[in-house]
C-alpha cells in the first residue's frame, strides 16, 4: 500500500488491479446468474430429438414451439397454473387486508391494548409450534383436501405486521385528528386517509406475499397431494423435475429410463412457464422491496 | 413547551380504561378480538401439539385418549442409532452453518464491490439481474442446478474443455460434493437479495468520512478496511444473531429435492426427518420430539449468541 497522498493523483496499480478485479468478478456474477436462466429458454424453444444432442448454449438450434405446445396441453399442468394464479390473487389480497388492519389497529395512539396485542404476535416469530401439531391442527380444522389452507394459515404473518406498523407509526397524525374532528369513524380514517397513504408499503407487502404464494409447493405437497384438482404450478413442475433427479444417484438407471422421463425441452418450457410471471414483475416493484426491507430493518 | 405537556397529558386521559373510552374504539377492539383468536387458533394452538411428543400418539384417541409415555420418544431419539438421528442434526447443523458463512460472505463482498461501480447505469441493471434468483422458487432453482451440473451440463463441459478432469463427474452420486452444492444453491439464489439490506447500511455512512480518508491518503482498500467494513458492522451483527437462530431452519427444499439413495447419509436434514417420520410412518410422537428438540437448539442458539455479542459489546437482539 502506497503513503502518499492520492487525492488528485491519477490511478496508481493498486487501482488498476482493483478495478480489474472488480470488473472480473461483475462478470463471472452476471453470466452466472443470467447463463442457467437463457439456456433453459433456449432449450425449451428447441426440437426435443435435436436437443438430446447436447451443446444448446444461449440460442436454440433448430427452433421450435413443440414442448410449450406440449406442456400446455398437460392438463394437471393447466389446473396447476390456474390454482397457482388464483391462490396468489386470493391470498395476497386477503392477506394484505388482514396484516393492513392489524397494523392500523396496532399503530393507534389511543388503543388500549396496542402493546399486548403486538408482543403476542412477535412471540410467534420465535417459537412455533412445528410441522406435526400444524398438520394434526389443519387436519382437525378440516384444512386437508382444501383450497382454504392455501390462503388461511398465511393470513397474517408478524414480519410484514411489523413492516406496515412501522410505516404507519410514521404517519402524521394531523390528518386522522382533523377526520376524527369531522366525525369520520376508525373505519373511514383506515380506508380513505391511512391506505391511501401506504400505498408504497402495501406493495411491498403484496410482492413478498405474492412470491411466497406463486412459489410454494409445500403446502401442496402436504395437505392436498390426494386432490389433482387442487394441485399447484410449482408441485407439478417438482413431479415433472423429480423424476429426472432422483435418478441421477446412479448413471445406469438413467439411461434405462430415459425414454420414460420428460425431455429436457418439455422440462425446460415448463419452468419458464412457472418463472416467468415473476420474471415480469419483479423489476418494476424494485424500489418497492428496497424500501420494504430497509423499513422492515431485516428478513431473509 | 408547557402547551405540549398538556397535550401530552390529555393523551394520557385518553388511554384510561372507561367505558366511554371502550365504546369509542369499539371498531379497533372488534379487529382486535378476531385477530387475537386467530392468533391463538393457527399460531398458539400448535404449541400445545408439543404434549405429543410425551405421548404414544395415536389420531383415533386425541391428545387425551392416547397413553402418556414421558420422555421414551426422547430417548429413542437420542439412543437409538439405526434411525440417526445424531447424524440428521449433524448435517442440518453443518449445511446451515456451511450456507449462513457462505452466503453473508457472498453478500458482503457483493454489496462492497457493487458500491464502488459509480455510473448508475451499469450499476442499476446489475443490481436488477441480481435479484433475480430470489424470486424464482427452489424447485425451479434446483432444477436448473441439475441441469447445470449434469454430466452433460455446462459445468462438466467447461471443466473437461480446460482439461481439469478427462470424464463427466456426476456430482450428485457424492458425498463428498453434497454440501458444498447445497452451498452454492444458496448464495447463487440469494446474494443478490441479501446484499440489500447491506447496501443500504454502506450508503448510509457518512460520506465525509471518505473524504476524510482520501485526503489523509487512504486508498480504496483501506478505505474499505477502515470506513465501510465497521460502517456495516452492526447489520451484520444483527443479521448474524438472527440467522443463527436458523441455521437449524435452513434445510429443507434443496435437500429434499436433490436428496437421492447415494448421498442419503450427508443430505438428509432434521425437516426431512421429521416430515419422514411424522408424516410418512404416522409416528406424530416422534416426529414432534424431533422438532422439539430442534426449536429448543435454536432458542439456545440465539440466547448464547447474544449473549456473547453483549459481552464483547455489539449490536444485539435483546
Amino acid at each position: 500500500m502506497e503513503k502518499k497522498i492520492k487525492h488528485k493523483k491519477p490511478l496508481n496499480g493498486w487501482d488498476i488491479a482493483f478495478k480489474i478485479f472488480l470488473a472480473v468478478f461483475m462478470v463471472v456474477f452476471l453470466v452466472a446468474t443470467l447463463y442457467p436462466v437463457i439456456n433453459t429458454v433456449a432449450l425449451s424453444f428447441n426440437d426435443g430429438t435435436d436437443a438430446v444432442r447436447g451443446n444448446i448454449y444461449l440460442w436454440p438450434r433448430v427452433f421450435s414451439t413443440k414442448s410449450y405446445k406440449t406442456v400446455l396441453a398437460m392438463e394437471n399442468l393447466l389446473t396447476g397454473f390456474k390454482i397457482s394464479v388464483f391462490r396468489t390473487v386470493l391470498g395476497t389480497l386477503t392477506s394484505l387486508v388482514a396484516n393492513a388492519l392489524l397494523a392500523f389497529v396496532i399503530s393507534r395512539k389511543r388503543f388500549l391494548f396496542s402493546s399486548q396485542l403486538s408482543f403476542f404476535y412477535v412471540i410467534t416469530m420465535y417459537v412455533n409450534g412445528g410441522l406435526i401439531p400444524t398438520f394434526i391442527l389443519y387436519k382437525n380444522l378440516g384444512l386437508m383436501s382444501s383450497f382454504a389452507v392455501y390462503w388461511v394459515p398465511g393470513l397474517i404473518s408478524a414480519w410484514n405486521m411489523l413492516v406496515l406498523r412501522t410505516y404507519m407509526k410514521g404517519l402524521s397524525e394531523s390528518l386522522e385528528e382533523s377526520a376524527q374532528l369531522d366525525g369520520a369513524g376508525y373505519f373511514t380514517i383506515f380506508t380513505r386517509i391511512i391506505s391511501p397513504l401506504c400505498k408504497p408499503v402495501y406493495a411491498t407487502i403484496a410482492l413478498f406475499v405474492a412470491v411466497g404464494q406463486w412459489n410454494n409447493w409445500f403446502d401442496t405437497m402436504i395437505y392436498n397431494r390426494l386432490d389433482t384438482s387442487l394441485t399447484v404450478l410449482q408441485y407439478e413442475l417438482m413431479k415433472l423435475l423429480s423424476s429426472v433427479m432422483q435418478q441421477s444417484g446412479s448413471a445406469e438407471s438413467a439411461k434405462n429410463s430415459a425414454n420414460t422421463i420428460t425431455p429436457i425441452t418439455v422440462r425446460s418450457a415448463a419452468t419458464v412457464v412457472t418463472m416467468l410471471p415473476i420474471i415480469c414483475v419483479y423489476p418494476f416493484l424494485q424500489r418497492y422491496f428496497v424500501t420494504g426491507l430497509t423499513i422492515g430493518g431485516v428478513k431473509e | 413547551m408547557a402547551k405540549s405537556a398538556a397535550s401530552v397529558n390529555a393523551m394520557r386521559r385518553d388511554h384510561k380504561f372507561t367505558w366511554k373510552e371502550i365504546k369509542r374504539q369499539k371498531v379497533l377492539l372488534i379487529i382486535a378480538l378476531a385477530v387475537f383468536i386467530y392468533g391463538i387458533v393457527f399460531y398458539y394452538l400448535p404449541l400445545f401439539g408439543w404434549a405429543m411428543a410425551f405421548i404414544q400418539y395415536k389420531p383415533k384417541g386425541g391428545i387425551f385418549g392416547s397413553a402418556f409415555i414421558g420422555f421414551d420418544k426422547f430417548k429413542f431419539l437420542f439412543t437409538n442409532e439405526s434411525i440417526g438421528f445424531w447424524r440428521v442434526m449433524r448435517n442440518t447443523f453443518c449445511m446451515g452453518a456451511l450456507n449462513l458463512i457462505t452466503s453473508t460472505f457472498m453478500a458482503v463482498l457483493f454489496a462492497i464491490l457493487l458500491n464502488e461501480i459509480k455510473p448508475k447505469i451499469i450499476k442499476k441493471p446489475i443490481q436488477t439481474i441480481s435479484y433475480l434468483p430470489h424470486f424464482l422458487s427452489w424447485i425451479v432453482v434446483v432444477g436448473i442446478l441439475h441441469s447445470a451440473l449434469s454430466s452433460t451440463g455446462i459445468v462438466n463441459e467447461l471443466l473437461m474443455k480446460f482439461g481439469i478432469v478427462d470424464q463427466a463427474i456426476n456430482f450428485f452420486a457424492f458425498p463428498e460434493y453434497f454440501w458444498a452444492i447445497v452451498a452454492f444453491a444458496n448464495v447463487w439464489k440469494e446474494t443478490g437479495w441479501n446484499a440489500i439490506i447491506y447496501l443500504s447500511s454502506i450508503t448510509s455512512i457518512d460520506p465525509t468520512l471518505y473524504e476524510a480518508a482520501s485526503i489523509d491518503g487512504a486508498g480504496r482498500w483501506a478505505k474499505i478496511k477502515y470506513i465501510t467494513l465497521p460502517g456495516i458492522k452492526p447489520t451484520f451483527m444483527i443479521l448474524l444473531l438472527i440467522n443463527v437462530g436458523n441455521i437449524l431452519n435452513a434445510g429443507f427444499e434443496v435437500q429434499y429435492l436433490l436428496g437421492n439413495g447415494l448421498v442419503k447419509k450427508v443430505s438428509e436434514t432434521i425437516d426431512i426427518f421429521v416430515l419422514k417420520w411424522g408424516i410418512s410412518q404416522n409416528d406424530f410422537s416422534l416426529g414432534t420430539a424431533a422438532g422439539i428438540f430442534k426449536s429448543a437448539i435454536s432458542i439456545l442458539l440465539i440466547v448464547l449468541c447474544n449473549a456473547w455479542a453483549k459481552h464483547a459489546g455489539e449490536e444485539r437482539l435483546f
